[in-house]
């Protein structure tokens, strides 16, 4: 009876079709996307705070406000008011409005971030005349120092790099761009947390999401403790204003970093608030001065007579000489047939090795190098022992410290000469300009400074480093680098460098009670003017460490262009010491001298197209 | 007579009904809360209205329990006329909502009278086809019987609230019910098939698929040697063919632009989610949210969030399908079909005319609601604003579908007594 049960069969077949829809749409593995119905907030904990090794604070965080608008609330308002206010041209504004009401009529969007806290109480007074705006508060870095910026670095607002090569970042949070911030930044931004919350269909947020339940809260950010010694920082800057150049200041018994100034430089302070934009294109834009570019870390230059302190010690290891050894200096001495090289000591001055040290002598050490190399068959390999024996003071390489900017060096070996004369086409004659620091090598001011804490702890290092502790707490080790220098070989160098102070080279940098080792240099360089290779007036270097018996600091200066050793680097090298060992600066003619003492000038030479002098 | 046999109601059915209306007071709570708790009795809120016409049915409950049936039997046509007077008198009193003047509102209590006129339908179709004289047979009374089911569909159709309109066709069941020729039901089948395909394709894609079948209907008619009238079979199919013709015109200019829209989005024939297919979308992302075991009371998201539209009226199904997931949803169309398989099978037991066919409408509307809603909600069907029987929001909906449900109870509960 088709009649009869018509509706019952109709029934039945709709709901059998209705269970298939139903299944296909709750029990198929491809669902709808329902995200627009929970909102994600992420949670950020306050970035890690950083201190100098006296605990005294170096970055904090600041309050900082963003300007806020809910496009669908506002009412007519006086833009020109609002953009004097907020001090945004008036057709910027409009701008930024319409591309709010583009991105949504009832979300928040951000009209000017980076507002400060006192154009924020000042903008709270009339932020009522304007509805559908708000100011919300979130926080930056507050970078209290001024100093050591080219250590701390700056943080930024991520670029889709850091997004693609790191899935945590999301558009417009912070991440540190350089210095510490940067290399720190797994330990300085903690993790943030999220927490959930249920939209409804006008995307407005009505409430917590499942109770809460899923959220994660925050992890705290480290708190990092530096090794920078910031009192010595801010003294170390002073002593360079005006000048070019970088200071590296290390405590040799651990490798720990007092001091690292480049010069000129940036302020990290500059990289908050709303003109971080312009700051960050003028510095990039200073190609002459280079405020970005770290010249205690990454300006690689000819070492000059430091380098000559490393001879002794090859040559002594090697027992190519000792401490009796004299060797004779004519003002020069001819190292192959035709070919002088020029000395500033007097015709006939005999030197031991402490006097060939305190004089500096070329001859002395170009022989002595003569002889490291010609000790074996051929001179490649005796090239490549004396690169060894250099390299294992940590020349030529990245040192591993915690920044992650830096250079090499360049330490010349066998094949690079094999490569640039042919095989065996060279002698020791041909490198003789590597035995007093000049000619292929490279390094950069902090190996110069490391350098001398290995002769400081008389034959060993430990690898430079910023941070001292973290969460004030954590114990970090460092590895302890061996040289291939034996202990005792050190003791008559040092006798030497002691001397260059006391009688040498550099008496400008005594220090009344003190016994400081050091060693000047004075690096000859060149530029390319319109093609052609011109000579600068020398750069002024110099290494030292106090008390020669036993090292707190050592320190290495180097001032570009300027002339000999002990004119700028030794006195400033000297007043670091000074200030660090006793507190205080007794010498403040030498101060006054060295702060105020401008190279300007020197530095304006070569960008005036006419011809000049050097080395006046 | 004891009254109060129990065991001669169908206590099953008042069980389902009981536990539908429950279920759909839940979700109701779910689809309307606001995140604070609210007083399942206070008056101003959705929940606790629903609640109050729930008493109020029961209390209608023991009323209808009460009455003789040859009350209903004979104020049939003064129920009929009445809903006829009132929907023709909302033209001048109704009130407006959401584009029609369905409404008539007396201070706080408004009343849909579109929802009485499915019961007096109801009653006077199964009171006229009940009539000894009556035969389906004759043109005279198929004709009496359109204009009954006609005059309250067309009120409706010009409110304008075509989609509580449609809800007339469900009367179609008991007219065929009752001895209505088939071929009425097949050639409107073939009407609607016909409508459907031109729409989704075109008029010789049309033409093509209803030449085949024509022909091999007529070769199947021949084969078993079933005499046909050629002439009417001609005449039937150039019906077709001018209904396939016809289509676009009545598509463009009879319908309105929203009904159009409607349906050619379940055609398949505009994906547009966020504009016009807004509702049905999100409610099969609601229901789809829900996977098998559901999101849990009040744990919905796209519930909370308010993403359906109309969720706690016509949408219900949406919070159902989410919250309480496949297990939910499967056990409301199971409990469905099987409350009205369950009344189509006790009005075929029914020797009373009046009473079976009375059953049997009610049946019909049950199962039309079901059909059209579910079917609506789950993205079969285009946008009807018709809601779920005992289970969606609303006050005359409850009270006249319990009204309705409560005379299935008292007809079943004397067919029981007089046996």
């Amino acid at each position: 009876m088709i009649r009869k049960n018509l509706l019952v069969w109709v029934t039945l077949i709709s709901s059998v079709i209705f269970v298939i829809q139903l299944a296909s749409l709750q029990l198929s593995r491809d669902s709808f996307n329902t995200d627009f119905a929970i909102q994600e907030i992420s949670v950020y904990p306050e970035r890690g705070l950083i201190f100098d090794r006296n605990g005294e604070l170096l970055v904090a965080n600041q309050p900082m406000y963003e300007l806020i608008i809910i496009p669908e609330n506002t009412v007519e308002f006086d833009t020109v008011q609002l953009s004097n206010l907020i001090g945004i041209e008036q057709n910027e504004l409009s701008e930024r409005i319409s591309s709010a009401k583009k991105y949504s009529t009832k979300l928040p969007s951000v009209i000017k971030s980076q507002i400060s806290k006192e154009k924020n109480a000042y903008l709270q007074e009339k932020i009522w005349l304007f509805e559908g705006f708000y100011l919300r508060k979130n926080s930056v870095r507050d970078y209290i120092s001024p100093f050591a910026s080219n250590v701390i670095g700056y943080t930024g607002e991520v670029d889709q790099n850091d997004i693609n090569s790191n899935p945590y970042y999301e558009k417009g949070e912070m991440i540190g761009k350089q210095g510490i911030e940067s290399y720190y930044e797994e330990r300085l931004k903690g993790v943030k947390g999220k927490r959930y919350f249920q939209k409804d269909r006008f995307n407005r947020i009505i409430g917590p999401y499942n109770d809460s339940k899923e959220d994660i809260s925050p992890k705290k950010a480290d708190n990092l403790t530096l090794t920078i010694d910031i009192k010595l920082q801010e003294y170390a800057e002073s002593l360079l204003i005006n000048k070019k150049g970088g200071i590296v200041a290390i405590e040799p018994s651990s490798g720990e970093i007092l001091t690292l100034v480049s010069a000129p430089t940036y302020q990290s302070s500059q990289f908050i608030g709303q003109d971080r934009g312009f700051y960050f294109q003028s510095l990039l834009k200073d190609t002459i001065n280079k405020p970005l570019f770290d010249r205690a870390l990454q300006a690689q230059y000819s070492p000059g007579s430091p380098m000559k302190i490393l001879n002794a010690l090859i040559g002594l290891q090697e027992g190519v000489i000792d401490e009796n050894t004299n060797f004779t200096c004519n003002a020069g001495h001819y190292y192959a047939k035709n070919a002088f090289m020029a000395c500033h000591n007097k015709f006939g001055t005999i030197s031991n090795l402490r006097k060939g040290i305190y004089n500096s002598c070329n001859t002395f050490f170009a022989k002595t190098y003569k002889m490291i190399i010609d000790k074996y068959d051929s001179p490649s390999l005796g090239l490549d022992n004396w690169s060894k024996h250099i390299k294992s003071f940590g020349l030529g390489d990245y040192l591993g410290y915690d920044l992650s900017i830096g250079k090499k060096g360049f330490i010349p070996e066998s094949s690079y000469y094999n490569r640039f004369y042919g095989n065996n086409r060279w002698s020791a004659s041909t490198t003789i300009s590597n035995s007093i620091g000049q000619g292929e090598i490279l390094t950069t001011p902090i190996q110069m400074a490391n350098f001398a804490s290995a002769i400081a702890n008389r034959g060993f290092f430990y690898k430079p480093h910023f941070v001292k502790k973290i969460n004030n707490q954590e114990n970090i080790s460092f590895e302890k680098n061996i040289t291939s220098i034996d202990k005792e070989n050190f003791e008559l160098v040092i006798n030497g460098m002691v001397d260059v102070v006391e009688r040498g080279t550099a008496r400008i940098a005594k220090i009344k009670n003190i016994n400081v080792a050091g060693k000047t240099g004075t690096v000859e360089n060149f530029i390319l003017i319109e093609g052609e290779k011109k000579q600068l007036t020398d750069h002024s270097t110099f290494i030292a460490f106090a008390p020669a018996e036993d090292p707190k600091i050592v320190v290495s200066v180097f001032v570009e262009n300027g002339y000999w050793g002990s004119r700028w680097a030794a006195p400033i090298a000297s007043l670091i010491i000074e200030k660090y060992l006793t507190g205080k600066v007794e010498r403040k003619w030498l101060e006054n001298r060295m702060i105020n003492g401008s190279l300007l000038a020197e530095y304006e030479k070569p960008y005036k197209f006419q011809n000049f002098t050097i080395n006046e | 007579m004891n009254r109060l046999d129990l065991l001669k109601y169908d206590l099953v059915s008042i069980l389902i009904y009981i536990g539908l209306v429950s279920f759909g007071i839940i979700n109701i709570y779910s689809s309307s809360f606001n995140g604070s708790s609210t007083n399942l009795f206070d008056v101003s809120s959705i929940v606790g209205k629903q609640i109050i016409f729930f008493f109020l049915s029961l209390v209608v409950l023991i009323f209808i329990l009460f009455t003789r049936n040859k009350f209903f039997d004979n104020s049939a046509s003064i129920v009929y006329f009445l809903s006829i007077i009132l929907l023709i008198g909302l033209f001048v009193f109704g009130v407006e909502r959401g584009g029609a003047k369905s409404w008539y509102a007396l201070g706080p209590i408004s009343f849909q009278p579109s929802e009485l006129s499915k019961f007096g339908t109801a009653l006077f179709l199964s009171k006229f086809l009940s009539i000894i004289q009556t035969d389906l047979k004759k043109k005279r009374d198929i004709v009496i019987v359109l204009i009954i089911i006609l005059v309250p569909l067309i009120l409706t159709t010009i409110q304008p609230d075509p989609g509580s309109a449609l809800i007339f066709l469900a009367f179609i069941f008991p007219v065929i019910r009752e001895g209505l020729n088939l071929n009425y039901f097949y050639f409107g089948l073939y009407i609607i098939s016909t409508l459907l395909i031109t729409l989704k394709f075109n008029f010789l894609i049309c033409l093509t698929i209803l030449t085949i079948i024509f022909f091999a209907y007529l070769i199947y008619l021949r084969n078993k040697k079933i005499k046909v009238s050629l002439l009417k079979f001609i005449f039937s199919f150039f019906i077709l063919i001018s209904t396939s013709l016809s289509t676009n015109y009545l598509f463009e200019n009879v319908l309105e632009q929203r009904h159009r829209d409607r349906i050619n989005l379940v055609l398949g024939k505009e994906v547009d989610k966020s504009g016009i297919g807004y509702n049905i979308s999100q409610s099969k992302i609601a229901i789809s949210n829900g996977r098998f075991f559901g999101t849990g009371f009040l744990e919905g998201t796209q519930t909370k969030g308010h993403f359906v539209p109309r969720q706690h009226t016509d949408f219900i199904f949406s919070t159902i399908g989410e919250e309480w997931g496949f297990i939910g949803s499967l056990t409301t169309i199971v409990l469905f079909s099987f409350l009205i398989i369950r009344i189509i099978t006790r009005a075929n037991k029914q020797p009373n005319h009046f009473r079976r066919i009375y059953t049997y409408c009610f049946a019909s509307l049950v199962f039309f609601h079901f059909f059209l809603n579910v079917g609506m909600s789950i993205g079969l069907l285009p946008s009807i604003g018709i809601p779920l029987p005992f289970v969606s929001y609303g006050g005359s909906s409850l009270l006249i579908f319990s009204l309705m449900f409560f005379v299935y109870i008292n007809f079943d509960s004397s067919r029981l007594k007089e046996s």
